[in-house]
């Protein structure tokens, strides 16, 4: 096992968020009603015809520039033929000898820093539709309300050579999307999915094996496993002495094999020809920089920036930056209050990455606890409050329930000299060297001082006098 | 309203009160109905709607808010077009009672100007064909003489106007199927330059070859009638954005000095032209000359390549463009108990006609992944010499003239066997349909057993204005009569 190294190459589909389809007018969107997102177009009715979506063409461009690619001025829309129910013209509009883009790389950030990953290229396609096979009834349905939704399929180098950078790629890309605002990221419902090409070598080879592809995948848990599913599966036919098969396989997630799928050896001819309806798509270079223009900071350059720039872990920057809203949060809670460590480990640790409060809520709440006007547990009370309630600042919570940490020593003495006369027992047991009933004791002074007291006055407080007993 | 037999005579007599759209629409499905089951032009006629579009127009001529010239004229659309609530069945069982749910472009043009869409025009099933007999529903007939073929794919659009069923006709032309049926026919048929006309709503056969022509009596009639439905289309990506002349206010020019080339490559031995048809076209010629026109012999090297070009083209993109004839999501099924791939054989294998399965099994295998570039790819190389060799003929010459087919209408029967004999009848209007270029056909004569021929006419990219205006005058000098048969 330890012989062997995995190859990997993978191939992203990526749902456009346009509004429309890549050719027609009807609305981009197949979690309505069965049929309900469809024109004359995209059910293929006699005399209809393709109009591409400009929207759809600047999404690639933004995506190509995002991956450093190389854009050809000229690109070609060409059918790919296959007959089934659910694709209605007998042929998928992609681009085949011709993509919009081509050799660029993805950055993406892993557990041992940032890498990266070649990209083959980006084309434009659309999507089929969707066929709901019923077999207890015999009977198969199809659904064209997918069918023309404008799609970016994203090819890199088979340079991954583990199951763990795979992820991460997969998950830099679907972070890289949501930023560029081309894709809701959504990968449930399939708006990002992943084929993985895999293959095996021994360390000192130089060639790959011949390599099986994963369809389909579309969670990044499920793409790490199908891999490593693979790679043992490869492993054990070499080593049995057996051959591996050119081919599809499937991965089914609820018993974690993969199944075949079709041989690719013998695969259908897809007849590919440039698309007669479609002129050849021309990217001029000002349209490109009218592009480049629109696109922010990447979300790679960000994770650099927060972990250089705020000392923020990979970990907490990956997570921050994995959701276009939080890290919108972020960032605005920072523009208020300059404590990215606290807001950060706020946002992530207490706040469980929803935004349920104001940033100008969160950035005083959290310049209480830096400034030891309330403690943690208070500040946590505070947020509770806060909750649905927008318009009152933690500063008037604090200042109507009095929660500011009590400095005032006079006043802890006397509250703590009554715990001491009215525990005697336990103060007993803290004697007689059980220290684990300090404790106890000082959550009877939080609990006296409504947990305003300032904790480490108490506790020398507490101290001394349990040592003077 | 018996001398009114031309879409100009009754467009100039709506226009002057002689004549109201109601009547020319009824008098029109009158005669369809006592003479078109012995020709088959129709496949369907709108009776109900028609004279909907015919009273309406007539209010707005009342009211003085009459659409222009086409307003109230009675025109018949080929089956390939799509008419809203009308049958679209391109002469083909597989789209047996398929009825349009929207307007093609064309359509919608003509409806803006107060067209009456009278009824569906025969054709060979899906336009492909020359002779009218692959029409999967009757045999269209040569009205000239009943047992001769009208020509194809247009037949039915043909047939119509030299019938007197219609007073201007739409067709497709995707190797000749305007020019040609019109030359059978004695009628006037321009197919104009690829992109002039949208093609949203036509059927494809051969999506880069396609375009949709008009047919007349007369060279004005054609003229008015292309004016109707020509300009850009954003529905239509290969539409292009280039303005639409009136033109019939082009049509009278002086043709002193215009340039007029004969391809030498035409008259050579191995082209089989009838004699007759040469004679003819030797004369419009000569009638040419004596307007003033300049004619040169000019080049066209690579054309006699088009046939096999347009061939493997047409035949792999209509491949591709009829795999949506499944059965699936519209059109009649047959096998659908047997599973989706025993539906896909039994409706496309039973449905489809002898003619479209040979050019489906062709184009499928021109474009198989190890056929590709020895066909394909060969082809389109063709097509761009072809290409050149044009643009170079009208650095010299400002329109070219040959015969629209090498003969005059044949026995029906006579080639439906013979499908490379058919296919050769299209050598001289495939080279403008692989170019792009705008063609028409005007009557030239007769042969001695009194049958018509065609005279084509080719010129540069966009310029219909002046191969309109030469075949106009070419007209008026020759003065063909192509009254409308009786």
């Amino acid at each position: 096992m330890a012989d062997y190294e995995v190859i990997i190459g993978l191939e992203f589909h990526i749902q456009l968020l346009t509004n429309s389809k890549l050719f027609s007018s009807a609305r981009n969107g197949y979690e309505n009603r069965p049929n309900t997102n469809v024109d004359d177009i995209d059910i293929a009715l006699p005399g209809t015809l393709p109009v591409i979506n400009s929207k759809a063409v600047e999404f690639a461009i933004k995506l190509g520039l995002a991956l450093n690619c190389k854009f050809n001025t000229t690109s070609i829309f060409s059918r790919k033929h296959y007959f089934y129910p659910d694709l209605p013209k007998g042929y998928q509009i992609t681009q085949h000898d011709l993509p919009i883009c081509e050799y660029g790389n993805l950055n993406f950030p892993t557990k041992n820093g940032i890498k990266a990953v070649e990209i083959e290229r980006i084309h434009i396609e659309e999507d089929s539709g969707k066929s709901l096979h019923m077999d207890d009834i015999n009977c198969s349905y199809c659904d064209y309300n997918r069918a023309g939704i404008p799609l970016l399929e994203v090819v890199t180098r088979p340079d991954l050579r583990s199951a763990e950078e795979a992820m991460d790629v997969y998950k830099a890309l679907r972070t890289l999307v949501i930023h560029l605002d081309i894709c809701d990221g959504n990968m449930q419902e399939g708006s990002i999915r992943a084929d993985a090409n895999v293959s095996i070598r021994k360390h000192d080879e130089k060639i790959f094996g011949i390599r099986t592809e994963i369809k389909n995948i579309n969670s990044v848990k499920f793409l790490g496993q199908a891999i490593n599913h693979e790679f043992h599966r490869q492993i054990l036919k070499v080593e049995s002495g057996q051959r591996i098969n050119r081919e599809t396989r499937l991965w089914d997630s609820h018993n974690k094999i993969s199944k075949p799928l079709r041989d690719k050896e013998t695969i259908l001819d897809y007849r590919y020809f440039p698309d007669p309806d479609l002129p050849p798509l021309i990217i001029s270079e000002s349209r490109i920089r009218m592009v480049h223009n629109l696109i922010q900071e990447l979300p790679i350059q960000k994770q650099i920036r927060y972990q250089e720039e705020f000392q923020l872990t990979a970990n907490e920057a990956s997570i921050l930056i994995s959701n276009k809203v939080i890290t919108l949060y972020f960032e605005q809670t920072l523009k208020l209050y300059k404590n990215a460590k606290n807001i950060a480990n706020w946002i992530i640790n207490e706040m469980q990455l929803s935004p349920m409060i104001t940033i100008f809520q969160l950035a005083q709440l959290i310049r209480l606890i830096d400034d030891k006007i309330v403690t943690t547990k208070i500040a946590r009370y505070i947020y509770e409050k806060l909750l649905n309630n927008q318009a009152v600042m933690p500063i008037e919570i604090v200042a109507d329930e009095k929660l500011e940490i009590q400095h005032d020593c006079e006043i802890l003495q006397e509250i703590i000299k009554k715990i001491i006369i009215n525990n005697p027992t336990e103060v007993q047991k803290y004697k007689s060297g059980k220290t684990r009933v300090f404790e106890f004791l000082m959550g009877q002074v939080i609990k006296n001082t409504r947990g305003v007291a300032d904790p480490n006055m108490a506790k020398t407080i507490l101290k001394e006098y349990l040592d003077q007993i | 309203m018996n001398n009114i037999n031309t879409l100009t005579q009754a467009s100039i007599a709506l226009k002057f009160g002689k004549t109201t759209s109601v009547e020319l629409t009824q008098k029109c499905i009158q005669r369809i109905e006592s003479i078109d089951e012995n020709i088959g032009c129709y496949l369907c006629v709108d009776k109900i709607g028609a004279m909907k579009q015919a009273i309406d127009s007539d209010a707005r001529r009342k009211f003085n808010q009459s659409l222009g010239e086409l307003d109230g004229i009675p025109i018949g659309i080929k089956d390939m077009i799509s008419c809203k609530g009308l049958p679209l069945n391109a002469s083909s069982k597989i789209l047996q009672d398929y009825l349009a749910s929207y307007d093609a472009t064309v359509i919608r043009n003509l409806r803006s100007k107060g067209a009456v869409i009278i009824g569906k025009l025969n054709q060979d099933e899906f336009g492909m064909g020359s002779s009218g007999e692959n029409s999967a529903y009757k045999i269209c007939k040569n009205p000239v003489n009943l047992s001769r073929t009208p020509g194809g794919s247009s037949s039915g659009s043909a047939a119509a106007i030299a019938a007197n069923l219609a007073f201007g006709t739409l067709g497709t032309d995707t190797g000749g199927s305007v020019r040609q049926p019109a030359a059978f026919t004695g009628t006037v048929g321009i197919k104009p330059t690829y992109g002039r006309v949208s093609r949203f709503g036509v059927i494809a056969f051969a999506s880069s070859l396609d375009q949709v022509g008009v047919f007349g009596h007369k060279v004005e009639d054609a003229a008015t009638l292309l004016s109707g439905i020509a300009g850009y289309d954003e529905q239509d990506s290969t539409s292009i954005k280039i303005s639409v002349p009136n033109y019939n206010l082009t049509l009278n020019r002086d043709i002193k000095g215009v340039r007029i080339g004969i391809p030498k490559e035409y008259l050579n031995k191995d082209v089989a032209l009838d004699p007759e048809v040469k004679t003819c076209v030797e004369n419009a010629i000569s009638r040419l000359r004596t307007l003033g026109a300049k004619v040169y012999f000019i080049s066209l090297p690579h054309v006699h390549l088009s046939v096999a070009a347009y061939h493997i083209i047409s035949t792999a993109e209509a491949s591709s463009n009829l795999a949506r004839y499944d059965g699936i999501r519209y059109g009649p099924r047959i096998g659908f108990e047997g599973g989706f791939k025993n539906l896909y054989k039994e409706t496309r294998g039973k449905l489809f006609g002898a003619e479209v399965k040979r050019r489906i099994l062709l184009g499928t295998f021109v474009l198989s992944a190890s056929c590709y570039d020895s066909y394909y790819i060969k082809a389109q190389k063709i097509r761009s010499l072809i290409v050149d060799d044009f643009r170079n003929a009208f650095t010299l010459v400002d329109a070219i003239i040959c015969p629209t087919v090498p003969s005059v209408a044949y026995p029906l029967g006579e080639r439906i066997n013979d499908p490379l004999k058919m296919y050769l009848g299209d050598i001289f209007t495939i080279p403008a349909n692989l170019a792009g270029l705008p063609g028409i056909s005007i009557p030239g004569g007769f042969s001695k057993e009194n049958l018509p021929i065609g005279i084509q006419l080719i010129g540069r990219p966009f310029e219909e204005s002046n191969i309109l205006n030469i075949a106009h005058m070419l007209e008026k000098i020759l003065k063909i009569n192509n009254e409308p048969v009786k």
